[in-house]
Formats: structure tokens, C-alpha cells, sequence
């Protein structure tokens, strides 16, 4: 059985139909790429699969882990292993960043009727995670997000999907807004990440986070539609040609 | 989960159901308010002459006041007309019935306190369960009081001091809030029923918090409360007044009056946790809290420091103040203001610069969720001899849904050109963004909407003693169940 499992998705957006039809069935231990031109329908992918409510789904299924995702609500998706690394990471004025965690780790392990971890017992967590995203300790009580830079804020959200340890992560645009160095710890901490047991979709603009964080198979989204799918390959060709449909 | 979300939100959708308070040995006198009524009420309050003519003269006071209509109107609150005449003035401390044990009490004041995490035997003080022995409070607050007694710390109701120890009373009551200050505050100084007394001699550190706690059944005071705190030159207290379990009270009309005054190098922190009965869905019943706050720094160096967490009440009327009399002195206010449903509050502080280098911070929370209106007013005031002063002023309010309402009225008036004034103020609301950030990553809306509050209030309740602080944090999340959909 397939971890995940898109049948003829359609999605409105204020009435507007920005997916037409999506059809992509991904394996656990596998990451898939999904590129395509600005407004394409990438982000809105993304947003669905983490059970954003603002999305209308107007047809067809998405089936995760033997469910119905599109029954889920989104802190249900989260707790059923659904992660999505933000474009944009939301600042949370005030709460802690290791509070935060804890508390996110707290409710899916809740979830799952496991203890919740006390402090004592996470931070040693926190700081290894911390490490391999060779981000500085003072962003342990430092509010959430706020007066993070952007490569932070990415690196954040790495940070907790290394925490979380969800079966399907979805990173929308993560390498939007970093620098070479930063790319590079990302996409170091993502790969650390990559298991048999879980699956990635890596949304992204360019093929240059690809060289990285190298995918099993590539999709090119155009309209609202898969138009072509292929292996790592397909990435490199469409550097050269960009998006336009071929004829 | 979602059955857990369900569960919560039918909880919140429940009336408060407070048959457990009946009065036993009821004393009452006639409703209405007129010179008998008062002399009656010192008479039975065994008052020296001077109390019952300082009631009389604001009763004078209070009652031209009503006649010319002069009960204040510029608050941002709307209610229907009091009816003066049609409320008791008086009726004896009144006893709750004993329970048995806490099974007997409603299961969902008991849900309501678990929630807050009151610890057992406190769960049985509030609900009027008998205590056994070991853990009894009274013997419990006489410890405390021997310990105090020692320093010469005098902490005992208001009617106590005014027996024993006339010539405190006589030299500060009325010293920071006069009768003739407001309509309320005539009222509260002509009927008054008691409140607390607390005396710091000398150069004494009061070693303990100094709550209420300790005499939730010394005496029944609630709907005219008067409260008077004394720190004398080089001596500090902190008080905690009110508690973070839920009050009901049959009379809606509360007016209350604290005063605190703050002699050379003194320092008073008042800390407060208002939760009483808000009304219900609709709107319906509810507490109008009717109360004047004020802080006089009478001394050079002195400071005085109000935190307040209000959660409760239909109707908040509260502006806890400072008098910076004192050269040097500081005034702080740090308030959480919550209305949810169909509460509404008006509250905010004055700060009164009068002595040179005072310095004043004001840090202000607003959320108003359901159809809540929240009103923040305050008042910053540099007068001419007042060199060197300084104010800081941060206000926010933080929106929930879109049928709640946020208002802010700043007045700032300077008559002295050093002085430096900040003021900053925002308005935000939950985003959809940020609910679902959390939700993303697994927690559930109510608990995502707690987290985003708390996380605005901090600033606020860093400055609330510990446990207090824990308690206020969660009267957030239990004060907002029900405000998401």
C-alpha cells in the first residue's frame, strides 16, 4: 500500500480552480520533487495536504496511510504524521521556541497515548537537534520565529520536522530566501531525515535545492496539472528549457 | 480528539449553576439606602463615632450626586439604569452550607477547578466543604498571623482595624481616595461593608505574600469592599487579592475602593486575579464591578506596583492608579483584560507625576473575543514641578473573531518640557495564519488559541508572583473556552 495516494484532485480557491486534476501516488522511504512556474498550484498542494481550511476540495481523494486525509482536521493530519515546513513560518510572539516544541511533541505523542515528555528529558533532544542544524543555542527561549532571519526561520522549520519526525513531510519553497551556507545545513539536516520509513515532497521553484537534496522522481505542475514526471534527470532538463509545456 | 474539542465546547456552552450558596441566619435590613440605613449599619458594625460620620458625610455626598444624576457616564459600558433604592445595603456575614464532601458539589464547578489546577483542600475552602482538622485554614492563617503579629505587621479585616486600631484607620482612610472622589467611590465609603487592613511598621520586609486566601472565611465581603494598605517609611508588602476559581455573587452591583500608600523608600506590589461571575451566553446576569484603585507614593523612593489579570465580571469599571507624590517614586500598572461573550470592560490606569524623577510604566493587554468589548483609558499626567519625569505606555489588544470590539483612549497631559514620554500601542488579531501553524503541528485549536494569548500576555504575567501566574494562565484558557468555532 502507498503512504500516500492523490486521485483526481481538484481545488478551488474563492472560487477559482487552482488544481484540476492531480494525480500522484507516493511510496514511504521515497522523496518526490514537485516543480513548476509561480502560480502553478504548488503551494496550494502543499497547503491541502496539511488539511489548510481556506482550500474548498471540490473533487477526488487523497488516501494517507490506508485514511481519508481530506476527513482530517489539521492538528489530526499533524498527529498522524502529516508535516508541512512552511513558505512563509509564522511568528508566535511571546511563547518559546523549545516551549513551543514540546508542546507540539507533547500533543502527538498525546495523540498517540504516549507520556508526555517533561523538559528535562526533551532538552538534550532539542540541543542535538539544534546541532545538526548548527543553529545557536539562544534560540531556545527566543519567541517563535519572531526576529528570526529568513534562513532561521527555514532552518526552524527543519528543526522541528527533525523533531516531530513525521512519515510525510512536505517542504513548501524551503530554499526560497537562503543563501548558499544555509541551503546547504538545510538541505544536510533534510537528508539526515530521509528514511524507508518516510516519504518527502519537496516543492520547490528551482532546481537548485535538487542538487542537494536529490529526489527519487520529479513532477512538473503547470496549470494545475502533472504534465510530466520523470527521475533526478528531469530536473537538470528543465533547468535548460524551463517550464513551458511541451508540445 | 475531536470528541474531546466537542466536550469542551459543550462545557462552555453550559450555565454556571451556583445552588450551593444559600444563606442560613439571614439578617437583612430593608432595601434602600438613606441616614438610617447608615447609622444602622455602623450600629451593627460596633463603629466609633468617627467612621459613622465620615459614612454620613459621603452618604451627603453621594446622595446630592444622584439627585443631580451625576453617576459617571463617559465610560465606554452600556447597561440599563441602577435602581439605588432596590438594593440591601446590609445583611449579616453570611454562612455557606456546609457539604459533606465535594461530591455533592456541581460537577462542573469541580471540572471548573481541576482545570485550574486548585489543589484539593483548597477546591473544599472555596466550596464551603468542611476541612478537616490537619489541614484547616483558620488554624493555618493563625500561624501565619503569629509570624506577622511578631514584625508588627497588622494584616486583619477592615472592620478589625477600625475596633482595634482607630487611629491607623482614622489617619489613612480616605487619604488616597476621598469620598467626595467619584460617585462609586461615595457610595463604597457610605455603605462599605468590610475589606482588608494590612499595616507594614518601619523598615519591615513583609516576608510572605499577603492574600486574601488566608481569610476566605474570616468574613464575607464581596459587593462594597474597602481595602487599605499602609507601608511605612523603608517597608515593603506584596498582596494578592482574589482568586482564580470562579465567584459567584448574588448582588450585581460590586464598588469596591482600595487604597495604598507608600511612605519614604516603601514599596507595595498589589497583584490581582478578578474572576467573577461574567454572565451567561446571552449576556445575561453577571457582576457590574464598579472600583476605585489607588496607589498614593506619599515618600521619596517609593513605588507602588498594581498587576491585575481581569477575566470576570459582567461589566469592569477599574482604574488601579498611582500618585507619584514623592520624589523618585515609581508607579508600575501591568494588566490583562479579558472579555469574552457579552462582557464588557473599561479599565486602564492613571499615573500622576508630582514629585521630580518619577518615573511611571504602563503596560497594558486587551483581548476581547466572542462579542466582548474592551476598552483601555488611561491617563498620564506630568505636573509642572514634576522635573525630570518619565512615563513609558505600551498597549495592545489582541482580537478574537470578528464580533468582539478593541478601544483605546490614551489622554496624556505634560506641563513640564523635560519630561519624556513613550507611548506605543498595537492592535492585532489571532491570524488564521497562526492557528494554523499550530494546528500543523498537532495542537488542537482551543489549546493553539491559549497559546497565542499567553504568549501576549507574558510581559504581564512575569510580573505576577509564581504560582499566581501559573493559576492566571490558565484562567485564560479556561475564560476562552468556547471562542473558537
Amino acid at each position: 500500500m502507498s503512504l500516500l495516494e492523490i486521485k483526481n484532485l481538484h481545488v478551488k480557491v474563492d472560487n477559482h480552480e487552482i488544481l484540476k486534476g492531480i494525480e500522484l501516488t507516493v511510496n514511504a522511504g521515497e522523496v518526490h520533487s514537485i516543480m513548476g512556474p509561480n502560480g502553478s498550484g504548488k503551494s496550494t498542494l502543499a497547503q491541502v495536504l496539511a488539511r489548510r481550511e481556506a482550500y474548498d476540495v471540490t473533487e477526488g481523494q487523497i488516501i494517507y496511510n490506508g485514511k481519508d486525509l481530506l476527513e482530517m482536521k489539521a492538528e489530526d493530519a499533524a498527529c498522524e504524521g502529516v508535516f508541512l515546513a512552511f513558505q512563509y513560518p509564522v511568528e508566535i510572539p511571546g511563547i518559546g521556541n523549545a516551549y513551543f516544541m514540546r508542546s507540539a511533541l507533547n500533543a502527538i505523542r498525546k495523540y498517540h497515548g504516549l507520556d508526555e515528555m517533561d523538559a528535562m528529558d526533551f532538552l538534550p533532544l532539542f540541543k542535538e537537534k539544534l546541532k545538526l542544524l548548527e543553529m545557536d543555542e539562544k534560540l531556545l527561549n527566543r519567541s517563535v520565529n519572531e526576529g528570526f532571519s529568513g534562513g532561521e526561520k527555514k532552518r526552524n522549520e527543519i528543526l522541528q520536522m527533525a523533531l516531530l519526525e513525521p512519515k510525510l513531510a512536505v517542504l513548501d519553497e524551503t530554499d526560497s530566501g537562503l543563501d548558499i551556507d544555509a541551503l546547504r545545513i538545510v538541505a544536510k539536516g533534510v537528508n539526515t531525515l530521509r528514511s524507508p520509513e518516510r516519504a518527502m515532497i519537496v516543492v520547490t521553484h528551482y532546481q537548485r535545492l535538487l542538487n542537494y537534496i536529490v529526489p527519487d522522481f520529479v513532477h512538473v505542475l503547470v496549470n494545475g496539472r502533472i504534465v510530466r514526471s520523470g527521475g533526478p534527470e528531469l530536473a537538470l532538463e528543465l533547468e535548460e528549457t524551463g517550464y513551458a509545456v511541451p508540445a | 480528539m475531536s470528541t474531546n474539542l466537542d466536550t469542551i465546547r459543550d462545557l462552555a456552552q453550559q450555565e454556571y449553576k451556583w445552588g450551593f450558596i444559600t444563606d442560613i441566619e439571614e439578617e437583612r435590613i430593608p432595601k434602600g439606602l438613606s441616614e438610617d440605613v447608615i447609622r444602622l449599619i455602623s450600629t451593627k458594625k460596633q463603629e466609633p463615632e468617627f467612621m459613622l460620620e465620615w459614612r454620613l458625610k459621603a452618604y451627603r455626598h453621594w446622595a446630592a450626586l444622584e439627585k443631580a444624576e451625576a453617576e459617571p457616564k463617559w465610560a465606554n459600558v452600556h447597561y440599563p439604569a441602577i435602581d439605588y433604592q432596590n438594593i440591601v445595603y446590609y445583611s449579616a456575614p453570611k454562612q455557606k452550607v456546609k457539604l459533606e464532601s465535594l461530591d455533592q458539589l456541581d460537577p462542573e464547578i469541580l471540572r471548573t477547578y481541576e482545570k485550574l489546577g486548585i489543589p484539593l483542600q483548597e477546591q473544599k475552602m472555596l466550596a464551603g466543604v468542611a476541612v478537616d482538622a490537619v489541614f484547616d485554614s483558620v488554624s493555618v492563617a493563625t500561624t501565619f498571623k503569629g509570624k506577622l503579629a511578631e514584625l508588627g505587621i497588622i494584616f486583619c479585616s477592615f472592620s478589625e482595624a477600625v475596633r482595634n486600631h482607630p487611629e491607623l484607620v482614622k489617619k489613612y482612610l480616605g487619604s488616597v481616595v476621598p469620598y467626595t472622589d467619584n460617585f462609586f467611590a461615595a457610595l463604597n465609603a457610605a455603605v462599605f461593608s468590610d475589606g482588608s487592613f494590612v499595616y507594614v511598621p518601619k523598615g519591615v520586609r513583609c516576608p510572605m505574600e499577603l492574600s486574601t486566601y488566608f481569610r476566605i472565611n474570616a468574613a464575607e465581603t464581596g459587593q462594597f469592599e474597602r481595602t487599605l494598605i499602609v507601608a511605612d517609611e523603608g517597608a515593603s508588602v506584596s498582596y494578592l487579592e482574589g482568586c482564580t476559581a470562579p465567584i459567584r455573587d448574588e448582588n450585581q452591583l460590586h464598588a469596591a475602593v482600595v487604597e495604598l500608600v507608600a511612605l519614604d523608600n516603601a514599596q507595595i506590589k498589589y497583584s490581582t486575579v478578578q474572576n467573577w461571575y461574567p454572565g451567561d451566553k446571552q449576556g445575561k446576569g453577571g457582576i457590574y464591578n464598579f472600583v476605585t484603585k489607588r496607589g498614593k507614593c506619599a515618600g521619596v523612593n517609593s513605588k507602588i506596583s498594581w498587576t491585575q489579570v481581569e477575566t470576570g465580571s459582567a461589566i469592569t469599571w477599574k482604574y488601579p492608579s498611582c500618585i507619584l507624590q514623592g520624589d523618585n517614586s515609581v508607579g508600575e500598572f501591568y494588566s490583562v483584560a479579558l472579555t469574552n461573550n457579552y462582557q464588557q470592560a473599561d479599565t486602564g490606569t492613571k499615573m500622576i507625576h508630582i514629585g521630580e524623577n518619577t518615573r511611571s510604566t504602563i503596560v497594558s493587554k486587551g483581548i476581547s473575543a466572542g462579542h466582548g468589548q474592551n476598552t483601555y483609558r488611561g491617563q498620564v499626567k506630568i505636573l509642572k514641578g514634576a522635573q525630570g519625569a518619565r512615563n513609558y505606555t505600551q498597549c495592545d489588544s489582541l482580537l478574537i473573531g470578528d464580533k468582539c470590539g478593541a478601544h483605546t483612549f490614551p489622554y496624556i497631559e505634560v506641563r513640564n518640557s523635560s519630561a519624556r514620554m513613550e507611548h506605543e500601542a498595537s492592535t492585532s488579531k489571532i491570524g488564521e495564519d497562526q492557528m494554523f501553524y499550530l494546528r500543523q503541528r498537532g495542537l488542537k485549536a482551543e489549546d493553539a488559541v491559549s497559546m497565542i494569548v499567553n504568549g501576549f500576555c507574558k510581559r504581564v504575567f512575569r510580573e505576577l508572583p509564581m504560582e499566581f501566574a501559573v493559576e492566571a494562565q490558565k484562567l485564560l484558557s479556561v475564560s476562552l473556552e468556547g471562542s473558537v468555532g
